[in-house]
């Protein structure tokens, strides 16, 4: 039986940080939002991280991530958001329509606006024995542990001193685990200062310029060797050393979750810093075709709280496009936004992000 | 194992018990957690052996992406583990290649 085609004004693609937030701001602007995320839990990343935010006041500095989630759904509860969980996008066609698979059957979604806001996943490392059973991503360990409340095993070797890496560290540690180390191919630590200390305080050692070299194990990892790395990263031979462990995570960082941009053919830019390929968009969030704007980890890997700030911005672009909002006061509510993305991405770990960004939007139309 | 207290997120209250048939065995898991969850805490690490090589393969992204936790479920081969629901009763095998179609292992999923 073929279904009549549901119409709605805004459709949002992932219920994570980014996208709850553009919802709460389209919706709250009076635009009718469905809100879609393939998992059955909404939130995204956020139920899982329990460590504190950075920023200012204006951010929710000092909350955790797990707060933030549980404030934003109720935000959209109120709003009116439509949320619909189980739900998979599995693809974006012409007309601005989406192909849902919902259980055992499809159905398709108009809308006069969709804002992907699909996220990334974690980047792997391929070295001899990573497929064995205890390899796992990060983000995996995280979410065993604090969603799942399951620790996937006691000796823990991390590979990647960046927040995640660093982060995840801690996290095992407070779930009971044992961190034998963490290993960084770089020479120097990627991550925010605080959470490298923290680990170290545990009695974690942190070794740079170290690489994984390959896991060993019968059915799945009992060992892990590693070696020096020179600035090359070649390893050094005569440095190799062998870890006892059961569990290897890799955190070597994010790619954006861009597939739905690519099928609706939006413009493109690489930049490494960012995490690969990413979908052009202009200051409200817009790709380069009208109606499809992005925001959070998709527009290139940053944080939760600057995901919200530019899903608040596409939100209110949205809202603003759809007469919504008018364009006094879109114009108003999109500076503060602007102003507080400005002061997430300054300091030496922002401005990388900031000068990328700038790159981003000077690219529409010349590529 | 299972992280019962927690020093941010605190004691956890388990959800209902409920068993599941894993290779022949009962295994307890709770309900509504998801397969693979319960599988590690029972200390399973290996959930399939791959097509070509007959390689062990375990979790890898615990998110339904990867595809690495697949396993034979009420007799339906590459069912994700890691996003997949216990049921009470649920029977599961170690998924070897591609796995084979079961259906007389199919539980009856007529949820109440």
């Amino acid at each position: 039986m073929v279904e009549p085609m549901n119409k709605v004004k805004v459709a949002v693609v992932g219920a994570g940080a980014a996208g709850i937030s553009a919802s709460i701001e389209a919706a709250r602007a009076g635009a009718k939002v469905v809100l879609i995320d393939e998992n059955e839990r909404p939130g995204g990343q956020l139920f899982k991280q329990i460590h504190k935010f950075f920023g200012s006041e204006a951010h929710r500095a000092g909350i955790r991530g797990i707060q933030i989630g549980t404030d934003l759904l109720e935000q959209a509860k109120e709003a009116g958001v439509q949320i619909r969980l189980n739900t998979v996008v599995y693809g974006l066609f012409a007309e601005k329509c989406l192909g849902l698979m919902c259980g055992d059957h499809t159905e398709e979604l108009q809308a006069d606006v969709i804002i992907l806001a699909t996220g990334a996943s974690e980047n792997t490392l391929a070295f001899p024995g990573w497929t064995l059973p205890g390899v796992m991503g990060a983000g995996a360990a995280q979410t065993l542990i604090n969603i799942h409340r399951t620790l996937p095993g006691d000796r823990v070797l991390m590979v990647g001193a960046g927040n995640v890496g660093l982060i995840v560290s801690y996290q095992l540690l407070q779930a009971g685990a044992e961190v034998v180390a963490s290993v960084e191919g770089l020479p120097y630590i990627g991550g925010y200062g605080v959470h490298a200390s923290k680990i170290r305080r545990a009695g974690v050692p942190i070794l740079l310029s170290h690489t994984v070299l390959r896991a060993e194990g019968h059915e799945s990892v009992e060992r892990a060797v590693i070696s020096q790395v020179d600035k090359n990263w070649v390893p050094l031979q005569g440095t190799e050393k062998t870890l006892e462990i059961d569990t290897l995570c890799l955190a070597v960082g994010l790619s954006p979750l861009a597939e739905l941009a690519w099928m609706a053919g939006c413009q493109f830019i690489h930049i490494s810093p960012m995490g690969g390929w990413i979908p052009v968009h202009d200051e409200n969030m817009q790709t380069t075709l009208p109606g499809i704007y992005v925001a959070g980890d998709l527009t290139g890997i940053e944080e939760a709280s600057t995901a919200m700030e530019e899903g608040r911005l596409a939100g209110l672009a949205a809202a603003e496009a759809l007469g919504c909002l008018s364009f006094e006061e879109g114009a108003m509510k999109k500076a503060e936004v602007r102003e507080r993305l400005e002061t997430l991405r300054i300091g030496s770990f922002g401005k990388g992000r900031s000068l990328a960004k700038k790159q981003i939007l000077e690219s529409r139309g010349t590529v | 194992m299972r992280v019962g207290d927690h020093p941010i997120l605190g004691k956890v209250e388990w959800g209902k018990k409920v068993t599941m048939i894993v290779d022949g065995h009962p295994v307890e898991a709770l309900e509504g957690e998801p397969i693979a969850t319960a599988l590690l805490a029972a200390g399973r690490r290996v959930f399939r052996y791959t097509t070509k090589l007959n390689e062990p393969r375990g979790v890898f992204c615990a998110l339904g992406r990867c595809t690495d936790c697949v396993m034979v479920v009420d007799g339906q081969p590459n069912v994700r583990t890691c996003v997949t629901p216990v049921r009470d009763g649920m029977v599961i095998e170690t998924q070897v290649g591609l796995g084979q179609w079961c259906y007389s292992k199919k539980a009856d999923k007529k949820d109440g």
